[in-house]
């Protein structure tokens, strides 16, 4: 296209190629900064992390001792502890996500295709809301409704019926992260089901497509993208969290972020945290090219 | 440029050295501490600062091992002082984090009690590494509507009768909690000190607190967690610091503590100097401040502990009726030495063998407790 552009303004060869060049390099002029930013702030941060994931530390003086060794993925490996601590994490991650899909198409749906301007706006409004508050207030809001003598049991003995139990415990942490993370699943959701075409789903209506049968085989179809897209943000939020359970949790709820938090506070052990962190970024990048292959990234 | 322009940059300039001038001249510096919540307060701090010149920047770390993290990042030059407890003193001696300090330059020094003077958690071989605080031991606290009879043993939190209704601190030094319990009622397992376990007694140690943990509502990581837990009704009984006790009385919560028959551990905190300090002067003169027997009782009464320096009972009397009794100023060496305070676990026993389990040991083993 740009040669087409070229020619018809006749530039001749030479002067072109010399605009090309003085193109390039007000290109690179205008892109090194931040370029150069993401490449020592980001990639050489990770690049960090996973080199100090192969060095230990004297246990008593806390100095790091400088020699290559596989010695925290073994521990990793072998200990079933932190093989449990990741599965836990990943566990949850998985059903929060689930959780959050499940409540938010419905909601997305009726915000983008029902709902008027007026409540449209709304609900968006509403959506919107709870990410205003500090993320701290709303987890301690619900220890609040959770706790023993909390607004949900108070409630379920004024209808008369047994306690929950919930607070401090895994159910807690589900839902509350189910709850934390949702207006990051409604609003790529809503954007998906937004851009489908009206005539797609009259042409369905007129090839004798029913309601169901439109909805499986064109709006889910086309609304997938977003819902994989805000599966990525209540994954990866949920993956990397330690606030909640440490806030929330019982006593069997330790996440990896936990087990990173102790190991660089408690026994000044970085390069075992760092060692730990990779197992995330991991998870991550296989999830995240699962993502691409389902057509998220067009979506964002 | 218009000369108008550099004449502005040249006042500026001015302004840039002038002021930079004045500060030097001042007799103080700032003081970069890390402390406890509730350790430099205002109340005396700011006659501290009068008094100077030295001005105090505070930075609050929720545990020793936070302490001893922050000591060390950034090269150790951050920050000149730390209010260290005695599971964090030692590892910042032995990390050369801390420097020898000159008690003769401490005029109340000689006023402290026998016991604080040179305490194993902050003088090795003879050098002292810091001046002893304030010390205060970890209470069993408990629900009086709700546990009855009330509890005379730590076997409370051991037993099945309040299982879910049991909150213990979330922390590795907690360890040594179980293994004073099992050093008084399992005399087996030849027990001398909860600090300095072989494999044999952590084994046992931790197969007890294994056993506990379905008993166990939360481990607590924050004081203001075991406070909602009494205060909501999930927790009636637990390991605890008198500062709790304190604040949930204070809101008319129907809580006690007691220290259980079998004794308890505790906490004796050193104010220490970082080996790279460049306010040597100042930090002097806050060890001396810190260990007055004025200042020593209004940190006494605000935080719940009691003062190493034995003036300041009479002194806290006046502040507070009743409060030299009733954080212990006062009392006998008996009281004091059913206190089996903090102390970095290392692989030396202190008695020629070096098998023991060390600190690194027990936070593994912390971990894999809490799965």
């Amino acid at each position: 296209m740009a040669a087409g552009l070229d020619a018809a303004q006749g530039l001749r060869p030479k002067a072109r190629a010399r605009r090309l060049r003085g193109g390039a390099l007000r290109a690179l002029a205008l892109l090194a900064p931040p370029v150069g930013a993401f490449l020592v702030v980001y990639v050489a941060a990770l690049v960090a992390l996973f080199v100090s994931a192969f060095w230990t530390v004297d246990a008593f003086t806390g100095e790091l001792i400088h020699h290559w060794t596989f010695d925290n993925f073994r521990t990793l490996w072998n200990e079933s502890t932190y093989r449990t601590v990741a599965l836990r994490t990943i566990g949850i991650a998985a059903a929060v996500t689930i959780t959050d899909a499940v409540i938010a198409f419905p909601f997305a749906y009726f915000m983008a295709r029902i709902a008027g301007g007026r409540t449209r706006a709304m609900l968006f409004v509403l959506v919107l809301l709870p990410l205003w508050a500090s993320y701290l207030a709303r987890v301690y809001a619900w220890r609040l409704i959770l706790d023993n003598d909390g607004l949900l049991n108070w409630s379920l003995r004024k209808v008369g019926l047994p306690p929950a139990g919930l607070a401090y415990s895994n159910t807690a942490m589900w839902i509350v992260f189910s709850y934390i993370w949702l207006p990051f699943m409604i609003l790529p959701v809503y954007a998906a089901l937004e851009r489908i075409p009206h005539s797609y789903i009259e042409a369905s209506r007129d090839l004798g497509a029913r309601g169901f049968r439109t909805f499986r085989s064109v709006v889910l179809p086309l609304a997938l993208p977003g819902v994989v897209a805000g599966s990525i943000f209540t994954f990866s939020l949920t993956l990397g969290d330690y606030i909640t359970p440490t806030l929330i949790g019982g006593t069997s709820s330790q996440f990896i972020g936990n087990v990173v938090y102790d190991s660089v506070n408690q026994s000044s052990n970085l390069p075992f945290g760092a060692a730990f962190a990779v197992v995330p970024v991991v998870v991550m990048g296989v999830y995240l090219v699962i993502a691409r292959r389902l057509g998220a990234f067009e979506a964002l | 440029m218009t000369k108008r322009t550099w004449a502005l940059l040249a006042m500026l300039a001015l302004g840039l050295v002038f002021p930079a001038a004045g500060v030097s001249k001042q007799q103080g510096g700032v003081l970069h501490m890390i402390a406890w919540e509730g350790y430099l307060q205002p109340q005396w701090v700011a006659p501290f600062t009068k008094a100077t010149g030295c001005q105090i920047k505070s930075k609050y770390a929720g545990s020793s091992d936070e302490m001893v993290t922050l000591m060390r990042t950034g090269g150790g030059g951050q920050y000149d002082m730390v209010s260290a407890s005695g599971d964090a003193s030692l590892r910042l001696i032995y990390g050369h984090d801390v420097q020898t300090v000159d008690p003769s330059k401490i005029p109340d020094f000689k006023n402290f009690g026998k016991a604080f003077q040179s305490p194993p958690n902050n003088t090795v071989g003879g050098k002292h590494y810091g001046i002893s605080l304030q010390w205060g031991p970890n209470t069993l606290l408990y629900n009086t509507q709700k546990v009855k009879p009330a509890p005379t043993s730590w076997s409370s939190i051991y037993s099945a009768k309040y299982k879910g209704k049991i909150t213990v601190p979330d922390n590795p030094i907690q360890i040594a909690d179980a293994a004073l319990y099992l050093m008084k009622t399992q005399p087996s397992l030849k027990i001398t000190d909860p600090y300095e376990l072989n494999v044999a007694q952590f084994n046992a140690t931790i197969h007890l607190l294994t056993q506990q943990k379905p008993l166990i509502k939360k481990y607590w990581a924050l004081a203001s967690d075991e406070i909602d837990l009494f205060k909501n009704g999930d927790a009636v009984i637990g390991a605890s610091w008198p500062y709790q006790t304190n604040t949930l009385q204070a809101a008319k919560a129907p809580v006690k503590d007691l220290i259980p028959k079998e004794g308890a551990t505790g906490w004796l905190d050193t104010w220490m100097v970082s080996a790279k300090t460049k306010q040597l002067d100042c930090a002097y003169k806050w060890l001396a401040w810190i260990s007055t027997p004025k200042v020593q009782a209004e940190q006494a009464i605000y935080f719940g502990e009691t003062p190493v320096n034995s003036k300041a009972c009479a002194i806290m009397d006046t502040l507070a009726k009743g409060s030299c009794e009733q954080y212990h100023a006062n009392a006998p060496l008996k009281y004091f030495k059913q206190i089996y305070f903090w102390k970095t676990p290392i692989a030396d026993c202190g008695n020629g063998q070096k098998n023991c389990m060390d600190y690194t040991k027990w936070q593994q083993a912390w971990t894999q407790l809490k799965g």
